[in-house]
């Protein structure tokens, strides 16, 4: 593990104090800030690592929070709803990743795109299951008022948080992350040297999808109400790619910090320009990015150089 | 020597295109052999063939008794069959060591990242590369990535290991230099199929000449049968070539 790994880690520790200093809206805030940092991190397995750049992000986010709505709704606890949202999506990410992956560049994302619209008119249709367009309610689960519950959700995606973290500093150690990194500089050559990049390829996407549909299932419980136009939301999909992007694709700790400073910009934008934040946030993610093509993290790296330099 | 390969009427054709034509041959254990022929005649794709890159229309491959006609890529990079890319395929980004630790990683089963990393080590020594073992592969120089294909393939532990054009874009020194590595591996019982356009290197190295042409093997034999052979001198040697070979043999 090296210290950029430890830093993340710590950052994450971070985090977890945060019950201690804010109000209800910080809880909320932070719960947000877990959420997009594990739809981020979760994305870097499989764009960042792999290269492949997908879109899959809301298909994964809203089967999670509509497969945790209907085994809440069913009567399971909350927790073993979670835990089977999460492997479900493991298992379809993996068989979907089998056939989607065969494409490359941007045929895969069209495609990993399409899988968005697909699930969704699914949900859409299956209205008997989902209640369809009309939406989902969820049986309230805790319900021992309103700060014990931002409490409980904050430290339920903090520790979904804490797991795709993990997930992806271990996916970097390993034998995993290294035929990663060999798919995405050179396929042909991977494969020549014995490296079945189908398998990796739909591991990595099995994994970039179980923990985003592990949050999509709390967010479900966490809000109440679910519809279809509201969890499989494009938005998602390219929500963590601009993270990444900010922080600097492939590096965890970067990825988790560009997760946080895009959550801190939206929050201040949305604040200060009601009418018009969409627009004045996607011009200082341009600006951002033309300054900082490699992200938030060279930023940290460049500056390491320098003082090596002088000493 | 008992047969390591063995092809049985194989054909492929791209489209329109006939790029192989019913060939059949078998390679021995410990065999160099060079397989030479005009641009386009087939050879990429008679290796391409053979590794599974693009499958054969038609006719069988058999690697040590066994059918590997339909195996994909990487299940041939595994059975022992390794290849040089003509155009060389580095992992970019990765440095000469980590290159080279990946062959030795993904083409053994059950090798840790630790242990490949001691073998590449190993290998890039071979090559004469250990200096730039840190240096990341993209800034190598071309010679260097030749060298740096060559102990891939080599980490590969291959039983039979595919050469194509090592020797295109270097210059007569690093053409040397690589003669004498492929000299030692065969040296060292490495069975290897060189695609090779200096006839130079191959009358120096190789035990046996294979001739494509169109797709068909038109000569295969003993490289002084091979080049004294009318088809090869029309198809592919020309006659000025042919005149100086014969009186300088």
């Amino acid at each position: 593990m090296n210290r950029l790994h430890l830093a993340l880690l710590l950052l994450i520790g971070c985090i977890a104090a945060l019950p201690w200093f804010g109000g209800p809206y910080a809880l909320r805030l932070g719960t947000t800030a877990c959420l997009y940092a594990t739809l981020a991190l979760s994305w870097n397995v499989v764009g960042g690592f792999a290269g492949y750049p997908s879109f899959a992000t809301a298909a994964f986010f809203g089967f999670g929070a509509y497969a945790t709505g209907v085994l809440l709704t069913l009567g399971l606890p909350l927790s073993l709803s979670i835990l089977l949202s999460l492997l479900a999506a493991l298992l379809l990410a993996g068989l979907l990743g089998a056939v989607l992956l065969r494409l490359r560049g941007h045929y895969f994302a069209i495609a990993s795109l399409s899988l968005v619209e697909v699930l969704r008119e699914l949900v859409n249709n299956a209205t008997d299951l989902t209640g369809g367009g009309m939406g989902l309610n969820i049986p309230l689960a805790a319900g021992s008022g309103i700060l014990a519950d931002a409490v409980f959700f904050f430290y339920a995606m903090w520790a979904v948080l804490l797991a795709t973290a993990l997930m992806v500093i271990g996916v970097s150690m390993s034998k995993l992350g290294f035929g990663l990194a060999c798919i995405r500089q050179n396929e042909t050559a991977a494969g020549m040297i014995g490296l079945n990049a189908t398998l990796y390829k739909s591991l990595a996407f099995g994994l970039s999808a179980c923990f985003v549909s592990a949050a999509g299932g709390l967010y479900a419980a966490w809000v109440h109400y679910i519809d279809p136009s509201d969890v499989f939301d494009i938005l998602y999909s390219v929500k963590p790619i601009v993270m990444a992007l900010m922080g600097g694709i492939g590096s965890p700790l970067g990825v988790a910090c560009g997760a946080l400073v895009y959550l801190g910009l939206e929050e201040v934008v949305w604040r200060h320009y009601i009418q018009i934040h969409s627009g004045v946030l996607g011009l200082l993610i341009v600006v951002l990015l033309l300054c900082l093509p490699h992200g938030l993290l060279s930023l940290r790296l460049g500056a390491l150089w320098r003082r090596a330099r002088h000493v | 020597m008992s047969e390591i390969l063995r092809l049985d009427r194989l054909s492929r054709h791209f489209r329109g295109l006939q790029a192989l034509r019913e060939v059949s041959l078998g390679i021995r254990q410990g065999e160099v052999v060079g397989l030479i022929g005009p641009n386009g005649a087939g050879k990429t794709t008679l290796v391409n063939t053979v590794c599974g890159v693009t499958p054969a229309n038609s006719g069988s491959v058999n690697y040590r008794g066994r059918d590997i006609t339909a195996v994909k890529p990487y299940q041939a990079a595994r059975l022992g069959l390794a290849r040089t890319f003509q155009i060389v395929q580095p992992f970019g980004e990765f440095t000469a060591l980590d290159n080279v630790a990946a062959a030795a990683l993904f083409a053994q089963q059950g090798s840790s990242l630790k242990s490949a990393r001691e073998q590449a080590f190993a290998h890039l020594a071979f090559v004469g590369l250990e200096a730039h073992a840190g240096q990341s592969a993209a800034t190598l120089t071309l010679a260097m990535r030749k060298r740096l294909e060559l102990a891939k393939t080599l980490a590969m532990k291959p039983k039979l290991l595919f050469l194509d054009e090592v020797n295109a874009g270097l210059n007569s020194a690093e053409v040397e230099r690589a003669t004498k590595l492929i000299h030692q591996m065969a040296a060292n019982g490495m069975t290897i199929v060189m695609i090779e356009h200096l006839m130079k290197v191959v009358l120096n190295v190789c035990t046996r000449i294979i001739v494509l042409h169109n797709g068909q093997l038109i000569a295969d034999g003993r490289p002084g049968d091979v080049m004294k052979n009318p088809a090869v001198v029309e198809a592919y040697l020309g006659q000025q070539y042919a005149r100086r070979h014969a009186a300088h043999v």
